[in-house]
């Protein structure tokens, strides 16, 4: 209880900010829309609602507030509009159904999910050979690091492109740009986990006369441990990214085309619940990934 | 030549010079020494004296520039690959995530020991360090003396019959240390090893030993050696013993000649 207090502080801030920003952001649209109703709002010009402030068509118009919360399109939608269709798209509807998010969100996690092994096993696999190997230390690390720099953005077209045109689409091009973003913090990571173990521990395994082999398996990838599972919270979040931009050029349902299809067609509501389902679910990922490392960790006796 | 005993580790005119990038320190010049089996030998001396650098010569860690080493008859390198010795460091160095059998285990999983045999020897050095019935416990469970004398047991768990012990015992306070200088002996005695000790600590030097290496920096080198003529049987009031101030005075003044020519 006392480790949930702050949360629900920061929460309870976050949400009134929020709830005091919507008048701000939806006043325009709603006192217009009242005019057209019948309503008396000041001014009563367009022109001169047009060029009037935020802040000061609120102060002028406060009967309007309340209207600012129930929009059908808003500019920003008020929490509880947020949390009604969160609720109305999950719970309510058809898993099966197409405006369901429980279906989109699966579509998501599986690319997140495929995206994430193939990443992390990359990484770990680089990383190893990284560790090993002065050649792929000098090569390869570059390169990752170069490969990070190129907005995800203007790759991910690119790759579904090209992947379509070999024949591959659907859930795997989206693994493939998903394990583009998650395999670098798993590289790096576990680079440094596997370069962990003091000097003294390394030369008392020469002193046993111990084969690389057996270093790596008694000494590196233990010690590397703590290190890896720091990566892996980085990198499935990374992964989820990956799947989402990767959902937005293709027409195969997912979180990132329902946020898509929202701003298409100006759904606000939509884009911000998807928005906050994808939230949910990297969270729940990070969450599972920590309850396995405490897990880990524990039947190492490191934790 | 061939006279025996002959000696377990023999060095002659032994060089190292490391290539730095201030240019070349020499951390070792012109070192003989013989070592018979079943000694004692401490090597005392200021930080840089290469006393550090010799042992880890021993044990094939460092390589010579110059001179000869040999250890059992071998070269230090073809000695580590036979595993001729155990090494103490100054850190006790247990893996955390392995018990303290576990750790123990370690070296002889590496050299490929059976299970059952690997049981055995992990009960009989627990016991020759006295930490019997403390094989399920993690290192951070047991104090810094404790975590020591484990990663001792751990060197002494393959039958090498040299020991090579770096400072183990420099980061614990005095009276842990006492009690850990009165074991070793103990452990000396029943198991007869050769045991290269290197210390800061002129009482424990003199304590210890059979053999004392007196060594001073710049070049590292050997500036006394001194046989000591305690008896074997050594209890900790020995140290209040005539012959005993003796020794250590012979000691203390080696260390300060050999301080005097660079100052």
């Amino acid at each position: 209880m006392r480790k949930l207090a702050p949360i629900l502080m920061v929460i309870a801030a976050l949400l009134a900010l929020w709830y005091a920003a919507v008048p701000v952001m939806n006043i325009k649209e709603t006192v217009t829309q009242l005019e057209r109703g019948g309503a008396q709002v000041v001014p009563s010009s367009a022109q001169e609602r047009r060029d009037a402030g935020h802040f000061g068509l609120v102060a002028k118009n406060s009967f309007a507030i309340p209207a600012t919360y129930a929009q059908e399109r808003p500019r920003l939608p008020a929490p509880h509009q947020v949390a009604a269709e969160l609720w109305d798209s999950t719970i309510a509807k058809k898993i099966t159904s197409k405006r369901s998010l429980v279906y989109h969100g699966w579509i998501t996690l599986s690319a997140t999910l495929m995206g994430f092994a193939i990443g992390a096993g990359l990484g770990i696999l680089l990383a190893v050979g990284i560790v090993h190997s002065k050649v792929m230390d000098k090569s390869v690390m570059p390169w990752a690091i170069v490969s990070q720099t190129i907005p995800i953005i203007a790759l991910a077209p690119m790759i579904v492109v090209v992947l379509y045109s070999i024949g591959l689409q659907g859930l795997f091009p989206k693994a493939v740009i998903s394990a583009y973003l998650s395999f670098f913090p798993v590289v790096v990571g576990m680079v440094k986990g596997l370069r962990s173990p003091e000097r003294a521990q390394l030369d008392l395994l020469k002193t046993y006369n111990a084969s690389a082999s057996q270093g790596f398996w008694k000494l590196r990838l233990p010690a590397s441990m703590p290190y890896l599972f720091a990566s892996l919270k980085i990198a499935i979040a990374a992964a989820m990214v990956g799947a989402i931009v990767g959902e937005l050029p293709v027409q195969g349902g997912g979180l990132g085309n329902r946020m898509l299809t929202g701003s298409y067609y100006g759904q606000t509501i939509q884009i911000w619940s998807a928005l906050f389902a994808a939230a949910i679910l990297a969270a729940s990922l990070v969450a599972l990934i920590s309850a396995i490392q405490r897990g880990t960790l524990k039947r190492m006796g490191l934790a | 030549m061939a006279a025996p005993p002959s000696p377990v580790i023999s060095a002659n005119a032994l060089d190292l010079t490391f290539q730095t990038g201030d240019g070349p320190v020499q951390a070792l010049k012109d070192v003989a020494l013989e070592i018979d089996k079943g000694d004692f030998v401490s090597f005392i001396g200021p930080s840089g004296c290469g006393k550090t650098t010799f042992l880890r010569c021993i044990a094939g860690l460092e390589q010579p520039t110059g001179g000869t080493l040999s250890v059992n008859g071998m070269t230090p390198d073809a000695a580590r690959r036979a595993r001729a010795y155990g090494y103490v460091f100054q850190a006790a160095g247990l893996y955390p995530w392995r018990t303290i059998a576990k750790n123990i285990t370690l070296p002889l999983e590496i050299m490929g020991y059976t299970k059952s045999d690997q049981a055995a020897r992990v009960e009989r050095v627990l016991e020759l360090v006295e930490l019997s019935g403390f094989g399920g416990k993690y290192p951070w469970q047991l104090s810094g003396g404790m975590q020591q004398r484990a990663s001792i047991a751990r060197a002494l768990a393959f039958d090498a019959d040299i020991l090579l012990m770096d400072e183990p015992f420099g980061a614990l306070d005095e009276i842990v240390r006492d009690h850990l200088n009165e074991q070793l002996l103990a452990l000396w005695a029943r198991t007869e090893k050769t045991i290269c000790f290197v210390t800061h600590s002129i009482p424990e030097a003199v304590y210890l030993s059979t053999k004392i290496v007196v060594m001073s920096p710049r070049p590292g080198r050997i500036s006394d050696v001194i046989e000591s003529p305690l008896p074997k049987d050594r209890p900790l009031d020995i140290r209040d013993s005539a012959e005993f101030i003796d020794i250590a005075h012979r000691v203390r003044d080696g260390l300060r000649a050999g301080h005097g020519d660079d100052v």
